[in-house]
Formats: C-alpha cells, sequence, structure tokens
C-alpha cells in the first residue's frame, strides 16, 4: 500500500505531536490551527490584484464580515509544506504521484489523475469556506474544543466523503 | 493590508513547520492511507484525527480552567456547515487529500496534490465570486459559537473525557485486530 521507504510514526504517536501542538498553538497565539482561511485571503489578495470587477471582490469582502489580514494562521500554510518538506528529506521518504488505489482504478494516465485533483480540490475548498473550516479547523480544532458547528460538519463530511469515495472506487481496489 | 507583528509571523511558519512534519512522519500525506481511510477499509488517519482532538482537548480545556487561553469556535450556521461539509467530503474523496495534508503532500514532492492545490486556489476564488449571492440564504439559521457543553449547561470535562476514550477505544481495536 505505502510507496514510502522509511518508518512512519504510528498513528497514535502523530495524533499526541498534532494534539501537543494544538495546545501550543492556543496556548501562544491563543488560536486554535487551521488550513483554509489563508486561501480565502490569498484569493481575495489575488483577485483584488488581477481582476477586482470580474471577481466583485469588494462585495464580498464587505458582505464576509472579515477583513483579509496577513496573520498567524496565513502563515501556517507555507509552514506545512516546509515542515513536510523537510521531514521527508530527513527521513528519505519522497512521495510518489499516483496513488495505487487511483492506478488500480483508473490506470496509469497521469492527466486524468491531475484533472480529477484540480476539480477535487476546488469543491473541497469551495466546501471549506462555505463551512468555515476543514479536516483541521472542524475536524480537530474544532472537535476538540466540543463546538457545534464542527460536529455536525464532521458528521456531512464523513458521510459524504465514505459515500462518494465507494461510489468512485466501485469494484476497483482489489 | 492589516498584518500581524512579525514575532507572531514567525510563529505562525514555526507551528505550521512542525504541524507539516506531523502530517507527513504520520503518513497523513499519503493519498492512498487516506483513501483507504475513506473506503473503511483501514483506519489510521482516524486514529491520528480522534487522538489528536482528545489530546488537543485535554491541552486547551486545562490551559482555559488556568485562564492561560479562550475557546475559539466557528458559529454554527446550520445551512453552511452541512452544505459545506458535503461538498468538502466530496471533494476531499476525488482528490485523496484534505486541505492540510494536500501542504504536505505538496512539500513531499507529489505532483498530484499540486494540481489539487491549484484546484483549492480556484475553489476559493470562486466562493469569493459566489458568496455575496447566497449569504443570505445559507446563513439564514445562525445558532451562534455555541459548544456541546454551553448547549446543554454541563461541564466540559465528561465530553473531554468522552473524546478521549473514543481515541483509546479506536487504538485497543486496531491493536486486537493487527494481533489476530
Amino acid at each position: 500500500m505505502s510507496s514510502q521507504g522509511g518508518a512512519r510514526w504510528a498513528p497514535e504517536i502523530a495524533g499526541l505531536a498534532i494534539g501537543a501542538l494544538e495546545t501550543f498553538a492556543m496556548g501562544t497565539a491563543k488560536r486554535p490551527l487551521g488550513v483554509t482561511s489563508a486561501f480565502e485571503t490569498a484569493a481575495s489578495t489575488l483577485a483584488r490584484r488581477l481582476a477586482p470587477q470580474a471577481s466583485r471582490v469588494n462585495e464580498f469582502v464587505a458582505k464576509r464580515e472579515a477583513t483579509p489580514k496577513i496573520d498567524w494562521e496565513v502563515l501556517l500554510a507555507p509552514g506545512i509544506v516546509l515542515g513536510a518538506f523537510l521531514a521527508s528529506r530527513a527521513s528519505g521518504t519522497r512521495g510518489s504521484t499516483l496513488p495505487d488505489a487511483w492506478r488500480a482504478r483508473f490506470g496509469e494516465s497521469r492527466g486524468k489523475r491531475y484533472a480529477a485533483a484540480f476539480c477535487g480540490g476546488a469543491l473541497m475548498m469551495f466546501g471549506a469556506r462555505l463551512g468555515k473550516g476543514c479536516t483541521s479547523g472542524h475536524g480537530i480544532s474544532g472537535t476538540m474544543q466540543l463546538a457545534a458547528a464542527s460536529l455536525a460538519f464532521d458528521v456531512a463530511m464523513g458521510v459524504s466523503a465514505v459515500l462518494t469515495a465507494k461510489l468512485l472506487f466501485r469494484g476497483g481496489v482489489r | 493590508m492589516k498584518r500581524d507583528p512579525l514575532g507572531k509571523l514567525a510563529l505562525g511558519l514555526a507551528t505550521g513547520t512542525a504541524f507539516g512534519a506531523f502530517l507527513q512522519r504520520g503518513g497523513a500525506s499519503d493519498a492512498d492511507l487516506i483513501m483507504s481511510q475513506l473506503l473503511l477499509r483501514d483506519g489510521a488517519v482516524a486514529r491520528i484525527m480522534s487522538t489528536a482532538a482528545a489530546a488537543g482537548s485535554i491541552g486547551t480545556h486545562t490551559l482555559r480552567a488556568a485562564g492561560a487561553t479562550e475557546l475559539d469556535v466557528k458559529p454554527f450556521q446550520v445551512r453552511s456547515v452541512i452544505l459545506g461539509g458535503v461538498a468538502f467530503g466530496a471533494g476531499m474523496a476525488v482528490l485523496g487529500y484534505c486541505p492540510g495534508t494536500t501542504l504536505a503532500a505538496v512539500g513531499e514532492g507529489r505532483r498530484d496534490a499540486m494540481f489539487g492545490l491549484l484546484g483549492m486556489v480556484a475553489g476559493a476564488l470562486a466562493f469569493i465570486r459566489v458568496y455575496p449571492h447566497i449569504k443570505e440564504v445559507v446563513e439564514a439559521t445562525d445558532l451562534g459559537k455555541v459548544t456541546v457543553p454551553s448547549a446543554t449547561k454541563t461541564s466540559p470535562w465528561p465530553w473531554v473525557a468522552g473524546l478521549a476514550g473514543l481515541a483509546a477505544a479506536a487504538a485497543l481495536v486496531s491493536r486486537v485486530r493487527a494481533a489476530r
């Protein structure tokens, strides 16, 4: 199943490390971990620079009731890329491009995989900004705070993801 | 545009770097691990998330009891949260990564995650364009920043213990299965 070389941490070890990091974040920045609001900030900045009229970005900012700001959370995103880069280098576990499950169901075409990844990423981010969170912001950070919105998001996300995966990979893997 | 002070930005970069390293070492940046979780063939991703939520819950509520932090929760806008969760889950199943693990997979050098990242930027741009037209409808029912303890007027600790119990049970089940 895995295309990686070095030994991975047990899931509970990785989970404890992330839970400790959440506690560190709550104690220092006074905020929990989240990934996708950085994308909202980046996209609204990009829209304002490139196509302020066509994107109607001013209307968005006025209605969103949250002014885009380069803050602690925006810096988490490049940090994640950097941290994973360093960890994969240090452990000799650089990733492959075509997941095994995907190859078994949809074949060797890289173009097909890249197109699907782009579309999946777009739908996922739209949902994240609509629901104001993701697997980090709701799934871990909101759940640990026992937030009602996050627990509802967890259920909706989980059911939808499992049903979609079952449909997509029907009869494909193994 | 407004900015946090440099020290706080550096703290964000350092915190994100640790997060990315932990995700990578746990194997969460591997789409196969996430896909096998969504196909219910393997529980590793759920174990990472439930352990993280349980440990973070104990830490956060301890800090809060000591007056060292305050909760920071999202408003429960029922339609946004449900529709958002459904769209998010479907997109994640197609992509094979969640937002944080997409970034980690990009750091690991996975080409498919880079296309996923471009898609995420496109999705955020689409959201900016659409949001003003759907705001009134999707945010119609807003229950506010409620938590389970605040809504039920109970202490958070039994619920925190419940999260810890779930994580421990998931770990135990996986060990029993592995032993067989």
